[in-house]
């Protein structure tokens, strides 16, 4: 995707002021901000020129229904019916009529503006304080007019990020694993989709088994682990060329990849003899270095954002649990201490907590503890769920659950679910198959 | 059976001492009494503890030589059974030299695929060692894990999950 050029103008600074809507994203929302995404507004020739494009009859009312849908998505907002609202769009925009918008009780109000400039496609939109009567943010993107879906992400980033104070997570993909067929014969093939489930677009044929996908957090390479040949090995593959490589030249299976913080090494689990242990491959030099050295199983290793410590998991005290070292395989500490068996360590992007999957008396659970395994806090609790992935603002979880056959052995099914940081917010991302190992992207844009 | 006695031990925490005992006892009994019916239940074909001990699922290598051994939950340890398959494997592969096999480990569905993927290896590694200590050369013998990706029974039961902890030999050419 090298048309990713867009240029972000900032008409106006927001003018900090004191008594403008904020909400609180540390807490669970039961309260959502009621607020009124305004079709953007677009005259009669770009109109026409967007629909010949893009074959969608009114992009100005396509890219609100983006922001409508992330903004629910995210639990935070309660976007109102449309069919509520007494203001023409190109009027809202202008000015405002807040008693209007307040007698359909929203507090927030987002408007805007699509034309048609020089082939290209400029949309300015801006974002209202209902209540206070005033303009909080307004800014203006051009972009190629494929870009319109990314549009509706961004200004949605934008928003939250003016009221959550901080960043969002909409402008972002998913890499997962798509699945199909009997459960005894699995086809898997890598899909990427954008986070809010449109553009799925499947990256392999199925002809081989793959698992785990992730995403480079500083561009847009994937690491995963194919049975091409049926030698279970860690690839690396670039989502633009789709060129791939085997990682590293290791006499066995390799598994259990993931990217450093700086993107310039993968960290991965190599099988031998009975014995799986932890090494990394530096992307440039191609020197592999072993980092732990234990006769247990030491895998799904992740690093901490500053690259610093490494969460893995290991059955070194006879059962799997969570470990954290220094990312020279030094000062190797337990941290799970809680009843069950734990895996799937992931350090937020945040740095402050640890995801993991638990199991304990024939539950998986999805979860959070600190990174010395303190306050351990349960978020989920299903018959199969496990592989928690962070949003890159480290709010939001997804991963991936499976359900339990009947009898027969029929009835499986595997979905990604998303869930906030404060257990509230459950859902099914959509996918058009099933669905596993999740793996969410950075932020595409700022 | 285990479980069963540990509720009620679990339970005895509020119980006298002498009473634990008692229900201990009692405990056993029942699972005296529950370990005749399962050793029933073995004569046509579950399992014991929770490795898988039937036959359903087994093909074979050639007549008498089953193709695979059955793990217990989170156990790489071979069984007696196991080992008795295997040795009847290497004899075969003895007699046979110009056979070459891939030990396929597998894993059930209850953990994560990760760990799944290294227990495999494992499980298959168990099954190498011991073909190797009756004289099968390494050479002839290469591993490949599938984690918990391959499941022979698709059940969401304690006797499908066991069928399913397995490491199978499979002729390479």
């Amino acid at each position: 995707m090298k048309n990713f050029l867009i240029t972000l103008i900032m008409i106006l600074i927001p003018v900090k002021s004191f008594g403008l809507i904020e909400v609180d994203i540390t807490r669970g929302n039961l309260d959502p901000l009621p607020v009124a995404v305004s079709p953007l507004s677009i005259d009669e020739d770009s109109r026409k020129n967007f629909e010949n494009i893009l074959k969608k009859k009114d992009i100005g009312l396509e890219i609100s229904l983006i922001v409508e849908n992330n903004l629910r998505i995210s639990g935070l907002f309660n976007p109102l019916n449309k069919d509520a609202f007494l203001q023409a769009p190109d009027i809202a925009n202008l000015k405002p009529r807040f008693e209007d918008w307040n007698l359909i009780k929203a507090q927030a109000l987002i408007t805007g503006k699509v034309s048609y400039v020089d082939e290209k496609l400029r949309v300015e939109f801006r974002l209202w304080d209902v209540l206070a009567g005033k303009e909080m943010m307004a800014l203006a993107f051009t972009t190629v007019p494929n870009n319109w879906r990314r549009v509706g992400h961004i200004i949605t980033d934008k928003v939250y990020e003016r009221l959550t104070g901080e960043k969002g997570y909409f402008d972002t993909r998913i890499i997962y694993v798509a699945e199909e067929g009997p459960k005894t014969q699995r086809v898997k093939k890598l899909a990427i989709m954008d986070q809010d489930g449109a553009n799925n677009k499947f990256l392999t044929l199925g002809n081989e088994l793959v698992l785990t996908p992730r995403f480079n957090p500083t561009s847009q390479l994937v690491t995963y682990l194919s049975y091409f040949r049926n030698l279970p090995r860690v690839y690396l593959l670039d989502i633009e060329t789709g060129t791939q490589e085997v990682v590293g030249d290791f006499p066995g299976m390799t598994f259990a990849p993931r990217f450093s913080p700086d993107g310039k090494k993968i960290i991965m689990s190599f099988a031998k003899d009975g014995n799986s242990e932890i090494y990394t491959m530096d992307l440039e030099n191609r020197i592999v270095e072993k980092i732990t050295n234990h006769p247990s199983i030491d895998t799904s290793p992740s690093y901490s954002p500053d690259g610093k410590f490494i969460a893995f998991n290991s059955d070194r005290s006879g059962y799997q649990q969570i470990y954290v070292m220094r990312s020279n395989g030094s000062n190797v500490k337990r941290i799970s201490f809680g009843k069950g068996i734990y895996g799937t360590p992931v350090w937020s992007p945040r740095g402050d907590l640890i995801a993991f999957t638990k199991l304990h008396k024939g539950k998986f659970y999805i979860g959070v503890m600190r990174t010395d395994g303190s306050g351990e806090r349960l978020l989920t609790e299903n018959y199969y769920q496990e592989a928690p992935s962070w949003s890159p603002n480290g709010r939001v979880l997804i991963f991936y659950r499976e359900t339990k056959t009947d009898v027969k052995g029929e009835g499986f099914s595997a979905k990604l679910w998303s869930i906030d940081l404060t257990g509230y917010n459950e859902r099914q991302v959509p996918t058009p198959t099933d669905g596993s190992d999740p793996s969410w992207s950075s932020l595409l844009s700022n | 059976m285990k479980k069963y006695t540990f509720e009620i031990l679990s339970e005895g925490a509020i119980m006298k001492f002498n009473k634990i005992l008692k229900n201990t006892f009692l405990a056993l009994v029942a699972c005296l009494a529950l370990s005749a019916c399962a050793t029933q239940k073995v004569s046509t074909g579950q399992m014991q503890g929770d490795v898988y001990t039937g036959t359903d699922t087994v093909e074979y290598l050639a007549s008498g030589v089953p193709d695979r051994v059955f793990f217990a939950t989170n156990e790489s340890v071979l069984t007696t059974a196991s080992r008795e398959t295997l040795r009847k494997q290497a004899s075969w592969l003895r007699k046979n030299s110009n056979i070459t096999i891939v030990l396929e480990g597998h894993a059930d569905e209850r953990g994560t695929r990760e760990y799944n993927l290294a227990l495999g290896e494992r499980r298959a590694n168990a099954a190498k060692d011991y073909l190797m200590t009756y004289g099968i050369s390494s050479g002839r013998i290469s591993v490949l894990s599938y984690g918990k990706e391959r499941p022979v029974d698709s059940g969401s039961n304690p006797l499908a999950w066991s069928k399913n902890r397995r490491s199978v030999s499979v002729k390479a050419n």
